[in-house]
C-alpha cells in the first residue's frame, strides 16, 4: 500500500520524500482537526458529572 | 503458482500496513486527548479569565458583583492541585468544561452560589485532557484549603471530607446538604467532582470543603494566607 503510493509519487527520492512527508502532515492535521473532535465525545473517557448520563449526552437527566 | 503466491503475499502486506497504520492512528488519539486538548484548552481558559479580569477592573470596586454567569463568576484556587487557578462558569456540558474551565452544577441538584447564605457549590471539571483541572484531585487532604475567589470577596473552604470512588449515578453528593459527607445541617459547602479513575470515566472523586471564613479583597487584590 504505502509501497504503491511510494513508486506512483513523481520526481526522485528526494521529492518524493517530501511529498511524503506533506502528505503525513495533511494526515495527521485532518486526524486532529476533524477525526479526533468527532470521534472523543463518542467514547467514555471524559465524563466527569455525576448525572448518570452516558458519554457526551448533552442534557442531564437525572436518574435518582 | 508464483503469482499466486505473490498475490497472497501482497495481500498479506497490505494488511500489516492496515494494523500499524490503525495502531498509528490510536496513539495519535492519545497525544491528541492528553495533550493537544489541554494546549487548546489552556489557550481558550486564560482568554476567558481575561476577559473577566478586566471585567472586574473596568467597573467601580463596590459595584456588586454582576451576575453575568455567561462570562464566569470567578477563580478556584486549590493549592494542593497545584495548577493556579480555574475559571468558574455555569453549567456543566461538554462544550463547556472542554474550554478548560470549571462548571458548576445546573442539573440534576442546582447548585449554591458562595455568597447564598447557605447551601451547596457544587462543581466539575476535566481530570484529563480539555485543561485537566481535576487532575490532581486526589491530592487533596482534609483540611487543604479551596479558595474561591469572586469581584469582591475571598472564600476560603477546608476539606473535611473525601469520596475517592461513587457510582456516576449518586446524584446525592450534590444535595444542599451532603448528608454521604457526614454533614446533618444546613451550611456552606463545597463539591469538586470529577472522574476516576485518571483516564476513565468509571467512577467519580467526589471532595467536600466547607466555608472556613471570607475575605474582602482589597484594592491590590492581597490573597488570603493560604494563597501566598
Amino acid at each position: 500500500m504505502y509501497g504503491w503510493i511510494w513508486r506512483h509519487l513523481p520526481g526522485n527520492a528526494w521529492v518524493r520524500a517530501f511529498i511524503s512527508l506533506m502528505l503525513l502532515l495533511a494526515v495527521v492535521y485532518v486526524l486532529f482537526q476533524y477525526v479526533f473532535p468527532w470521534a472523543e465525545p463518542l467514547l467514555p473517557f471524559g465524563d466527569v458529572t455525576v448525572d448518570g448520563d452516558g458519554a457526551g449526552a448533552g442534557t442531564a437527566g437525572a436518574d435518582k | 503458482m508464483a503469482r499466486a503466491r505473490s498475490r497472497i503475499a501482497g495481500v498479506i502486506s497490505v494488511f500489516g500496513e492496515l494494523l500499524i497504520t490503525a495502531g498509528t492512528v490510536l496513539g495519535l488519539f492519545v497525544v491528541y486527548s492528553l495533550w493537544w486538548t489541554n494546549v487548546l484548552a489552556d489557550r481558550e481558559a486564560a482568554k476567558q479569565g481575561d476577559q473577566v479580569r478586566q471585567d472586574w477592573a473596568s467597573t467601580e470596586p463596590d459595584e456588586p458583583i454582576g451576575l453575568d454567569t455567561k462570562d464566569g463568576i470567578g477563580f478556584l484556587h486549590v493549592p494542593a492541585m497545584g495548577n493556579g487557578e480555574v475559571l468558574v462558569k455555569e453549567g456543566t456540558e461538554p462544550e463547556e468544561l472542554n474550554n478548560g474551565i470549571a462548571g458548576y452544577y445546573t442539573d440534576p441538584v442546582e447548585s449554591a452560589l458562595p455568597w447564598d447564605k447557605q447551601g451547596n457549590f457544587t462543581l466539575a471539571a476535566h481530570r484529563d485532557g480539555h485543561g485537566a483541572k481535576f487532575h490532581n484531585i486526589h491530592k487533596l487532604k482534609d483540611g487543604d484549603p479551596i479558595v474561591f475567589e469572586t469581584k469582591d470577596t475571598w472564600y476560603v473552604y477546608k476539606v473535611y471530607e473525601t469520596l475517592p470512588e461513587t457510582s456516576k449515578f449518586n446524584v446525592d453528593v450534590l444535595q444542599p446538604v451532603p448528608k454521604e459527607s457526614g454533614k446533618t445541617g444546613p451550611g456552606r459547602y463545597i463539591t469538586l467532582t470529577t472522574c476516576t479513575p485518571m483516564y476513565t470515566s468509571d467512577y467519580r472523586y467526589i471532595v467536600w470543603g466547607e466555608l472556613d471564613r471570607t475575605e474582602k479583597v482589597d484594592a491590590k487584590r492581597t490573597p488570603p494566607a493560604e494563597l501566598r
